[in-house]
């Protein structure tokens, strides 16, 4: 980390609880530089905007203090902090005018009017929007609005710039464009920028420096770069980019058994840790059928531009390649994977996932198997109209032929059995711990699928078991 | 055979009728009444005569003056009952709107012979303070009318827009002063067309208050007492006129979901 005379503000281990018991950000920690652009990143409800509001001042945390250039201001008020912040829906004020929007600060602040109409002209020029003085808000446009919110927190030289997800109203176009717009004017005026978005790409593009957070708690703090290349853990993976992810064991130094295949990789962790192993898509190298660790058959083939995006299924395994070169369903095909290009990583959350397909009834099946759940129960707000076409909750056609139903279910909710016909699937333990109170189980199946189970009874290596899961137990996913 | 059908705006019918017999034919004879003399001659005369009598336009200007004071007193007491109601987070908000509109659902008459028996236990006689009893009296009967739409438009605010002027400065008074309170103003304006023109007329709270004092509703209602509907008609064709100016003066401000909501309850 950088010398501590170099961080403009701090936050240290800032909690936030909400009044219905709700806790919003657990424990973040996260130094700024003078200078830097830092993007808190994360799906909806992970505490980014909680964590950016406390910055700001309109939430105070419950625990933990926020120090700026060393001074705490945990509890200041927000119109003490010269802190300015750039609101989602821009929040101009709508009975003012534009020059008037902008002046607002300043004379907040009891500047001459003089003073205040010079720089309110020079944060109009940096915004482009010369000349738009006397026009009222409801006249301008989405893009233009969003630059005057940032010219309105802008003209009050503030230390920190605050924005919160202040491109999302924006269609694709103009977002990009103001992507790199933010981007040189953080870099034209040195000031640091705290962003937040939900948008990994944003995200990856313009910042110094991404948190990446979930469920209130911060998964990663790393350069772009950093965290798209090695991500920390499986959440960060799914967020950052695409990925294929799997579970797995470790099956010797440097060997790693995924995706019903046994891999080189580069992280050397114990024999027997489950972990969870992160490729990339575009790490996936197509080989002949028996030059490949593991081998397959094409599913699906989608034109990009740029790459094909084929998706091979290996057993019950599916694995999305990016590759230049085509290939046509039904091939059969070789992968392998560069150990540098394998992720692995501990499993911290033994979460099973496989992929279900929906059959002519609308069942869900997997394996030869019916699960008994119809796809309207599992899939919020859908509906089958009478000729049989499906919905789901904004009233877009679902399409059960190119549609899948990622299932996952927890260790602890599968249970064992020696009959196995029971089971939904069946397959041989292939490793055990003793986890103190229970054992934990790795199934391999024939398929070459790997099964995590939590069991308190003692079962031996090599047994045949069927795992039966309850579907109240299983959450679903739609992958289109 | 043609079946009958009925489009959906077939369903305007039962009220057109009823505007028309009840709101359209009775302007008219209005009109009638207020332009002729007893003879059914056209005349100006009931016109000229309202501005030339003194009695009359001391009404007008005694009304004024009721409504005026009776509307302040209301927006005052009104305001920060609806800025605390609509700030409040309490999930027993609801609840507590409900307490400031339940009067209205109480007999007017069971309510204003209940306020005219405690003003007479505090007053003793009531003839003492007509014109305290009557702002007294309509602002109790009105006050719901203000505090609605203040409210409705409150709880509408986009908290964020507060929550900006302070993060560019502005302390909690700074912030309502130049944010909250100006764009309030539809409902105030709303609030204020609710209450000013009721209380220019409505003469039956005055009467069940045992009040002498004499509102334009009292000098319409005498006229027509004493049969004189020409000049009755022409007072309440004034007072129509009074209330279309000022209706279009702030029709622009006047927020209509704040208007929807009073109407409704009226």
């Amino acid at each position: 980390m950088e010398a501590n005379t170099d961080t403009i503000i701090e936050l240290s281990h800032v909690t936030k609880v909400f009044e219905n018991n709700f806790k919003a950000v657990d424990d973040f920690n996260l130094k700024v530089r003078k200078g830097e652009f830092v993007t808190f990143l994360g799906p909806s409800g992970c505490g980014k905007t909680t964590t950016l509001r406390m910055i700001a001042g309109f939430d105070i945390p419950t625990e933990g203090r926020i120090l700026l250039n060393g001074k705490d201001i945990t509890a200041m008020p927000p119109y003490e902090r010269p802190i300015n912040t750039v609101f989602q829906r821009y929040a101009l004020f709508p009975h003012m005018s534009i020059y008037d929007n902008i002046a607002f600060g300043l004379r907040q602040k009891k500047m001459s009017e003089e003073m205040i109409s010079r720089k309110v002209r020079r944060v109009l020029d940096l915004v482009d929007l010369e000349g738009f003085e006397n026009r009222s808000v409801p006249t301008l446009s989405g893009g233009q609005q969003q630059r005057i919110a940032i010219a309105r927190a802008l003209v009050n030289e503030p230390q920190i710039l605050l924005l919160d997800e202040p491109l999302g109203a924006l269609d694709l176009k103009m977002r990009k464009e103001m992507q790199l717009e933010l981007k040189a004017m953080h870099q034209e005026l040195g000031i640091t920028f705290i962003y937040v978005t939900h948008d990994q790409e944003e995200a990856l593009t313009m910042s110094d420096r991404i948190v990446v957070m979930s469920e209130g708690r911060t998964q990663q703090i790393g350069t772009p770069e950093d965290i798209y290349n090695e991500p920390r853990n499986a959440f960060v993976a799914d967020f950052i980019g695409e990925s294929n992810i799997f579970n797995g064991i470790m099956t010797g130094r440097l060997k790693a058994r995924f995706c019903g295949g046994e891999f080189d990789c580069v992280d050397d962790i114990a024999e027997g840790t489950h972990i969870t192993a992160v490729v990339r898509p575009e790490d996936v190298e197509l080989t002949a059928p028996e030059a490949g660790t593991i081998r397959g058959v094409v599913t699906s083939v989608i034109f990009k531009g740029m790459h094909y995006e084929i998706t091979v299924e290996s057993g019950k395994n599916e694995m999305v390649v990016r590759s230049v070169h085509s290939a046509r369903p039904g091939d059969q095909v070789g992968m392998r994977v560069e150990p540098d290009n394998i992720h692995v990583m501990i499993a911290e959350d033994h979460t099973n996932y496989f992929m279900a397909e929906i059959n002519d009834d609308f069942r869900l099946a997997w394996n030869g198997r019916v699960i008994d759940t119809s796809v309207t129960r599992i899939i919020p707000g859908s509906r089958r109209l009478e000729d049989g076409t499906l919905l789901d909750g904004a009233g877009e056609v679902i399409d059960p032929r190119k549609t899948r139903i990622q299932i996952s279910i927890q260790p602890q909710d599968i249970l064992m059995t020696d009959k196995v016909e029971e089971g939904l699937v069946d397959g041989h333990i292939s490793n055990l711990i003793y986890k103190g109170d229970h054992y934990s189980y790795v199934i391999h199946t024939d398929a070459g699928h790997d099964f995590i189970v939590d069991d308190e009874y003692l079962w031996n290596m090599d047994d045949h078991v069927g795992l039966i899961m309850p579907v109240e137990k299983m959450s679903f996913a739609l992958k289109r | 055979m043609k079946t009958l059908r009925f489009s959906r705006k077939d369903l305007g019918i039962p009220y057109i009728l009823f505007l028309i017999i009840f709101v359209v034919l009775p302007l008219l004879v209005l009109f009638y009444y207020a332009f002729t003399n007893g003879q059914g001659q056209p005349t100006l005369s009931n016109l000229t005569g309202f501005f030339t009598d003194p009695n009359t336009l001391g009404t007008l200007c005694y009304s004024f003056a009721i409504a005026f004071v009776t509307t302040c007193v209301c927006l005052l007491l009104a305001y920060p009952t609806a800025y605390v109601l609509a700030q409040s987070e309490l999930k027993e908000k609801s609840v507590l709107v409900m307490l400031f509109v339940m009067p209205m659902w109480i007999n007017f008459s069971l309510r204003i012979t209940a306020l005219k028996e405690i003003l007479t236990l505090i007053e003793g006689n009531l003839a003492m303070h007509p014109f305290l009893n009557a702002v007294v009296g309509m602002t109790y009967d009105f006050l719901p009318f203000m505090i609605l739409p203040i409210y409705t438009t409150l709880s509408r605010l986009d908290r964020s827009l507060i929550e900006a002027a302070q993060d560019l400065g502005a302390g909690d008074f700074a912030a309502f002063w130049h944010i909250t309170l100006p764009l309030s103003v539809p409902g105030i304006v709303s609030g204020v067309s609710m209450v000013f023109l009721p209380a220019m007329t409505n003469y039956v709270v005055l009467d069940m208050l045992y009040n002498s004092t004499y509102i334009m509703g009292s000098l319409i209602g005498s006229y027509f007492a004493s049969y004189n509907w020409h000049g009755g008609s022409m007072i309440a064709l004034i007072l129509l006129a009074i209330i279309c100016v000022f209706t279009l003066l702030t029709r622009g401000m006047e927020e209509e979901d704040a208007q929807a909501v009073g109407g409704a309850l009226l």
